[in-house]
């Protein structure tokens, strides 16, 4: 089972100074699962995601990518084996158009020639898109003339073609419409029926969690609380299950309120 | 959990509706817009053109023209150079005093007997070390480079005044002299060379499209893996190699090295065409094109008040107002983009 994981993490680690931001967190993603990371603002969230993506070094613990031990020297050695980050604020570039944003850092060049070959990032623009049911008015528009549904999905099918084999979404679906939530649940949906890409997915809202993912992971003080596949868990379960912390707060003091 | 992907299924609503005949409307007048400054500021100099030439007989000679590409030439180039730096996100307050120090290297090199074309790259090699020095003050310290950049100027102008002792001396002279910037025209035509090769470097490599991300949002170029550092750092070497050659276009266009050439007039002069042709302070947007076309606006509208004869106290106003009102259109092209989004 284990060998099947695309990324599994044992006993990770991570403090900021007097901040212990992770105390011992074990969490595992499957090949071709969507895994719902949830967990109240400060619960180490974002610090597990910047571990992953090789931003941070852990203080202790061991990352196993297929099976196989490895650390996480910089981002870009995590992009090269393979994980790819879709922030939050999405590294898109207003000022440049769609199809080159798909192509930033994969540019495509005439042979032996420092010059880019535009017509044929267009047309591999063009094909992924529809590829993934993406409408937007014009491969050539600027991302800045794109609503933030259309922005996030260009973000999104950006990770999903740079052969990556795990993605991580960190709120995708953060200031959106409800319209726009379905566009990327769709698309998220894509990716899994594509079955070559792991996702971890953090998310707020637990509907969504339930409606796309297989698995959901509970963060709390920098400890994985909750692991349960989703069909086996609800909505209700996982908001008694914040509620139950944030009550449980007002009381007991030796827990200091995270940020 | 295969159960909720069915139910996501049936719920699956169309992505979006295609494009109907209205967006496509408006995309097409914000893409215009969004693309046109290079557009209205040439209609700016056609239109100044045929102005002087309507009104005054002597504009359209030969020699008037000459003076105008003068006019033209360095400014163009120092505002092509800072085009590229503010797109990604600096500015360069020292390029006039690069200007001014780089001939005095090539002077010093061919006393030192060295022939003028070795003398000339080394030159500008110490040009490119002073681009090098402003840029890892910058990216090394995130000291805002308004700031190491004034340093440098300063340090610059006591520098040349020093190695100069504070006189002009002659430009050495040599069989490429007439090729650098003797030749009549020769300044305007590698004005407009420097255009074509940067407009290639900023639109069709690498190196422009991460220059553009580097200025227009530095967090997400780095996230996408892009070294925003080594992007400024190099615009910056590119930007004071480029004014290094200008200056030694220009000292031997006029055989005399000045300490005193350059400086922060022309320097910026230099921003302001850039700001004129579209360029955006804040970084992220700007064409070389229009830093050029800016350049030969500003020489045009010069050339033209002295011919017809009026005072040069009037081109200053006219070029305040002209920087200004640039400013606001571009807030006003901008304020329009945002409007268009809302039709996306």
């Amino acid at each position: 089972m284990n060998g099947d994981d695309a990324i599994r993490a044992e006993g990770l680690a991570k403090h900021f100074g007097p901040v212990v931001a992770l105390r011992d967190v074990s969490i595992r993603l499957g090949r071709g699962e969507i895994l719902g990371l949830i967990g109240d603002n400060g619960a180490g969230k974002s610090t597990l995601i910047k571990i992953l993506t090789g931003f941070h070094q852990p203080d202790a613990g061991q990352l196993f990518l297929d099976g196989e031990p490895v650390t996480l020297r910089s981002v870009s050695d995590a992009r090269q084996r393979g994980i790819e980050t879709v922030y939050q604020d999405l590294a898109l570039i207003n000022d440049l158009p769609v199809f080159l944003n798909m192509s930033l850092k994969r540019e495509l060049t005439h042979r032996k020639t420092p010059f880019l070959d535009k017509r044929a990032m267009r047309t591999l623009a063009r094909e992924r898109l529809s590829e993934m049911a993406i409408r937007i008015p014009s491969i050539d528009t600027d991302v800045a003339l794109l609503s933030g549904g259309q922005r996030q999905a260009i973000a999104v099918a950006r990770a999903v073609f740079s052969d990556a084999k795990v993605i991580l979404l960190d709120e995708p679906l953060a200031a959106m419409g409800v319209k726009e939530s379905l566009v990327i649940l769709d698309l998220i949906r894509e990716v899994k029926r594509r079955g070559d890409v792991s996702v971890i997915m953090i998310a707020h809202n637990y509907a969504q969690i339930v409606d796309v993912c297989d698995r959901v992971n509970l963060l709390q003080h920098g400890r994985i609380t909750y692991d349960r596949a989703v069909g086996s868990t609800s909505v209700q379960e996982l908001t008694e299950l914040i509620a139950s912390e944030y009550r449980q707060r007002g009381i007991s003091h030796d827990d200091p309120a995270p940020r | 959990m295969t159960e909720s992907i069915e139910q996501g299924d049936v719920n699956r609503i169309p992505v979006e509706s295609p494009p109907g005949p209205v967006k496509s409307f408006a995309f097409a007048a914000s893409d215009l817009i969004a693309r046109r400054r290079e557009a209205s500021i040439a209609f700016v100099a056609v239109v100044l053109f045929v102005y002087f030439a309507a009104s005054t007989p002597a504009f359209m000679g030969v020699d008037n023209m000459r003076v105008i590409s003068q006019y033209t030439a360095s400014v163009a180039i120092l505002a092509i150079a800072e085009a590229m730096l503010l797109i990604s996100g600096e500015i360069d307050l020292s390029l006039g005093h690069i200007y001014a120090m780089t001939p005095f290297l090539m002077y010093f090199g061919t006393e030192a007997g060295l022939p003028l074309p070795v003398a000339v790259v080394l030159a500008l090699l110490g040009a490119g070390v002073v681009g090098l020095l402003n840029g890892i003050m910058t990216v090394a310290t995130g000291v805002p480079s308004f700031i190491t950049t004034l340093g440098m100027l300063f340090f610059l102008q006591g520098f040349t005044l020093t190695i100069s002792d504070g006189f002009p001396k002659n430009a050495p002279e040599d069989g490429i002299s007439d090729i650098l910037g003797g030749a009549r025209f020769a300044g305007f035509i590698w004005a407009a060379v420097v255009m074509v090769l940067v407009h290639i470097l900023l639109v069709n490599t690498r190196w422009g499209i991460y220059t553009v991300a580097t200025g227009g949002n530095p967090v997400g170029a780095r996230e996408a893996g892009i070294q925003v550092k080594r992007i400024k750092v190099g615009n910056f070497v590119l930007a004071a190699m480029l004014a290094g050659f200008t200056g030694i276009s220009e000292a031997i266009r006029v055989t005399s090295i000045d300490p005193l050439a350059g400086g922060s007039n022309l320097m910026f002069l230099g921003i302001a065409a850039a700001v004129i042709g579209g360029t955006a302070l804040a970084g992220g947007s700007g064409t070389v094109i229009g830093a050029f076309l800016g350049a030969v606006v500003l020489g045009v509208l010069r050339d033209g008040l002295i011919v017809k004869g009026i005072s040069s106290f009037t081109y200053n106003i006219i070029l305040g107002i002209f920087i200004i009102a640039s400013m606001f259109l571009n807030a006003a092209a901008n304020h329009l983009r945002i409007r268009m989004r809302k039709f996306a």
